[in-house]
């Protein structure tokens, strides 16, 4: 498997090529700081969705939790953040997540993409990805697919 | 089994403030005059429209207890940009049953929230998938 550096604008790097994007080929692996409470209230007050679960630890208790646990949408835009920097934030034309183990405070998730497929249609070329957001310990917090077309 | 219509005006500081917070440093989002919206920005709309936006959900059964099991974003072309006015409805797309690891059944409920022009051409789609358990969640079970 050949691994691509993830490259994107953000690196300021010349762009994935269609040749590079070949099945198999995979993004760079981005592990992320450990999750903190404030980058839940950061995304909870970004999106609008004010659930306490994810912030008030009392409420979170009383419902049955060791403590609050991540917003699952956070982590899949930090997923469309990792896909949308290696293949283009124009370029995305369907992003699905599967929410699979919760993530809590002081996790540390990886995230990582590999090329599962790549047609032409008409005259727009589209690459298919997998993505993944994995805990430290090894379970799998997110499963995603992606698809891009490339320039 | 649609709720009301609702628009969302796509706006540049949210966008920003958006890709800032799922961890962005992509200048196609924080610099760009016009940025094209982050993949999953659409999702924010769910949390700032009335009941009368939402389709009928007490017809499904128990509500109480609802986990995100997924959710998907599709584009017609590219995400909508900042100034973007786009018209929002959100219906009842598939209810179905099936059977969890530990028996019992699970109510697996399709909300799909079709993003137009105000000239009525679709620009996106938003698709929740939402699980209806009778139990509470526990670790390793679907959330969001």
């Amino acid at each position: 498997m050949t691994t691509i550096t993830t490259t994107g604008t953000t690196t300021g790097t010349r762009p994935t090529t269609w040749e590079e994007l070949q099945i198999g080929a995979a993004a760079a692996p981005f592990t992320d700081t450990p999750l903190t409470r404030t980058d839940f209230v950061r995304y909870q007050g970004a999106s609008g969705d004010m659930n306490p679960i994810h912030h008030d630890e009392q409420f979170a208790r009383a419902a049955g939790f060791p403590t609050v646990f991540a917003v699952g949408m956070l982590q899949a835009g930090v997923l469309a953040t990792y896909a949308t920097d290696w293949l283009g934030a124009a370029n995305v034309r369907r992003f699905k997540v599967q929410f699979r183990e919760q993530a809590w405070p002081d996790d540390i998730l990886t995230y990582a993409g590999t090329v599962v497929g790549r047609r032409e249609e008409g005259d727009r070329r589209l690459v298919d990805v997998e993505l993944t957001a994995t805990r430290q310990t090894g379970g799998i917090h997110l499963k995603g697919v992606a698809t891009f077309v490339v320039p | 089994m649609a709720g009301a219509p609702f628009t969302m005006e796509v706006e540049l500081g949210k966008i920003r403030e958006f890709a800032r917070a799922t961890k962005s440093s992509n200048p196609d989002y924080l610099k760009a005059d016009t940025p094209v919206s982050p993949a999953t920005f659409l999702a924010s709309s769910a949390f700032w429209t009335g009941p009368e936006n939402s389709p009928p959900l007490e017809e499904i059964g128990d509500v109480a207890r609802i986990l995100h099991g997924e959710q998907e974003f599709t584009f017609q072309g590219e995400p909508p940009r900042a100034g973007t006015r786009l018209v929002g409805q959100t219906r009842i797309a598939a209810t179905y049953e099936k059977q969890g690891k530990r028996g019992g059944s699970m109510r697996f409920v399709e909300l799909v929230t079709e993003f137009r022009t105000p000239e009525g051409r679709l620009v996106a789609e938003s698709k929740s998938t939402a699980i209806v358990t009778g139990q509470a969640p526990e670790e390793g079970s679907a959330t969001s």
